[in-house]
């Protein structure tokens, strides 16, 4: 265990695995009030044409995830669907467009740049090669995301519990909108680094799902997510660390670790709620037995 | 009561959504205690009235004055009850989260504990009789539970003026019944004024003061017993109705066409 927490590349990748399990446990319960899961897949997907263009400008990854997740955002705010249905094609849209720039600018990487490897560490994710100087970055798009979601809670929850009820408390729906797009845009960035673009769907949505289905109330289902996602993420960086010694030197993929106990917990929290649902039923039928008797 | 100053004042209103005309001349007046029923078929202009008279549609013409101010200026006065909220099974929020949101729901930073904020909403839920399923989620909760706890919602901030868009549609006779009584209740007991639009009139026939009854976008506007008249009504259709009365029940019809033989009248009954 000593060695595994005085390990440089562990200790990096602990800090910025806890940072996106945080954000996307904070975001992802506001992501799948609002029924927007689909959109929030789309948007980390469409942010690897970002974290792969950034190898070619030479900036920092987390800047590529974050400027393409934002221009997705805005993208898909502003074709400004209404429809369920319309509101999907136009995500799913934006997505192929995403993911075929993200196609183009990771050959442009692998043929033209020195990064091997770009592909895996874009889409999948690389948690042990993360550079120790997007701790900090990390850590701030953390704290902006706590900062503006802790001012704007109320609203949001409001917004996504019903439009209509928003606007006549004088919200604006469309600016809390607006609102999650952006920190949704900054915890896609941060989850895309820890475990890759596509990946990233999983952390956001999973343990925000899981959580709902075992919470009463907002804030309890944020604090389960977290849990859910921190769990996840330590679990998943030390099985990983293991993994090197149960494969004779070939240690498996963070990412592929982390998914599956995120979706380990997902079964877990649907089989759990099932049988509370079917355990309360239960007793309500019993109770008007029990009156008469 | 006449004297008294009118709590929502509507003056030849007209609105028109997506270039098409939806109200036309709309005017009434509706005191403090008094509760108008909004009675019109789908379609007539009721969601879009009640709209421009929360503030979110303006009109093209007309004038819509809430205790003598424009809608946007008095938002606490008025407490509006939407058609149809879907709230999902799985929503983690408890019948208490939703009515504190009415509450505070606009208010930045978060919700800390807080004994006045606790006593309102208390109040609220018990006014609409919703104590048994405070605790559980919103979504847990049978159609007419629900919409009690979205009027508790709407009943937080002791509005003085509640709008309920279509309460009745989705119950069954019991359910409507009851919310029916509970109308009454809120208006003897705090002093409301209640808005209802319905496209039956009957249910609410016992405890409605007055109604404005809106066909494709224009209002007669009074008592039932000056409103549903043959005469009044036909006028409103632009073609002949007959009213039946019977146990105190109301129905309008149109009237047959005069050449039609009894023969073509058993074939329409038959579909």
């Amino acid at each position: 265990m000593l060695a595994f927490l005085s390990s440089q590349p562990v200790q990096t990748a602990l800090i910025v695995g806890t940072c996106a399990a945080l954000v996307s446990a904070l975001i992802g319960v506001f992501t799948v009030l609002r029924g927007n899961a689909f959109a929030g897949h789309a948007l980390a997907d469409v942010s690897s044409a970002g974290g792969a263009a950034s190898f070619l400008l030479g900036i920092s990854p987390l800047l590529g995830f974050l400027g393409m997740a934002w221009i997705a955002a805005f993208g898909m705010e502003f074709l400004g669907v209404r429809k369920a249905r319309e509101r999907d094609l136009a995500t799913g849209v934006v997505l192929g467009a995403g993911l075929g720039l993200s196609a183009l600018f990771l050959y442009l990487d692998v043929t033209t740049t020195s990064t091997t490897g770009a592909t895996v560490s874009v889409m999948f994710g690389s948690l042990f090669a993360i550079s120790r100087g997007l701790i900090w970055p990390a850590i701030l798009a953390v704290l902006a995301v706590f900062s503006l979601v802790g001012v704007f809670y109320r609203p949001l929850i409001l917004t996504a519990v019903d439009p209509d009820l928003a606007t006549l408390r004088g919200v604006s729906p469309r600016w809390m909108g607006l609102l999650q797009l952006l920190v949704l845009g900054l915890a896609v960035a941060v989850c895309a680094l820890a475990i890759g673009a596509v990946l990233a769907t999983a952390l956001l949505i999973g343990p925000a799902g899981a959580a709902i289905r075992l919470s009463r109330r907002p804030g309890q289902a944020i604090v389960w997510a977290m849990l859910f996602a921190l769990a996840a993420v330590w679990v998943g960086i030390w099985m990983a660390y293991e993994s090197y010694y149960w494969f004779s030197g070939n240690a498996w993929p963070v990412s592929f670790f982390v998914v599956v106990l995120i979706f380990v917990f997902y079964v877990l929290a649907m089989l759990g709620s099932a049988q509370h649902r079917k355990l309360r039923r239960g007793a309500a039928t019993a109770l008007p037995g029990l009156q008469e008797s | 009561m006449t004297n008294q100053r009118a709590i929502l004042a509507v003056a030849d209103l007209s609105v028109d959504l997506g270039g098409r005309s939806i109200l036309r001349d709309v005017s009434f007046n509706l005191y403090p205690g008094q509760l108008c029923a909004l009675i019109g078929e789908n379609g007539a202009g009721k969601t879009t009235l009640l709209r421009t008279l929360l503030g979110l549609i303006s009109q093209r013409a007309g004038t819509v004055l809430i205790d003598g101010e424009v809608p946007r200026k008095h938002r606490a006065l008025v407490g509006y009850v939407p058609q149809k909220i879907t709230f999902d099974p799985d929503l983690p929020l408890r019948t208490r989260d939703l009515v504190r949101l009415g509450l505070d729901g606009h208010h930045l930073g978060l919700p800390l504990w807080n004994s006045r904020t606790d006593a309102a909403v208390d109040a609220a839920l018990q006014a609409v009789g919703a104590e048994d399923f405070a605790d559980r989620r919103v979504g847990e909760l049978s159609g007419g539970q629900q919409q009690r706890a979205v009027i508790a919602h709407a009943l937080v901030r002791k509005p003085r003026l509640l709008i309920l868009d279509e309460p009745l549609a989705n119950l069954d006779f019991g359910s409507a019944n009851a919310l029916v009584d509970l109308l009454g209740k809120l208006i003897a007991q705090q002093q409301m004024t209640v808005l209802v639009t319905a496209h039956d009139m009957n249910p609410l026939i016992p405890v409605m003061d007055r109604l404005v009854y809106l066909v494709d976008g224009r209002a007669a506007t009074g008592t039932v017993a000056e409103v549903v008249q043959p005469e009044v009504l036909s006028k409103l259709y632009g073609y002949p109705v007959s009213v039946l009365r019977h146990g105190g029940r109301i129905l309008v019809l149109p009237d047959a066409p005069e050449n039609a033989d009894v023969a073509n009248l058993n074939r329409c009954a038959g579909h």
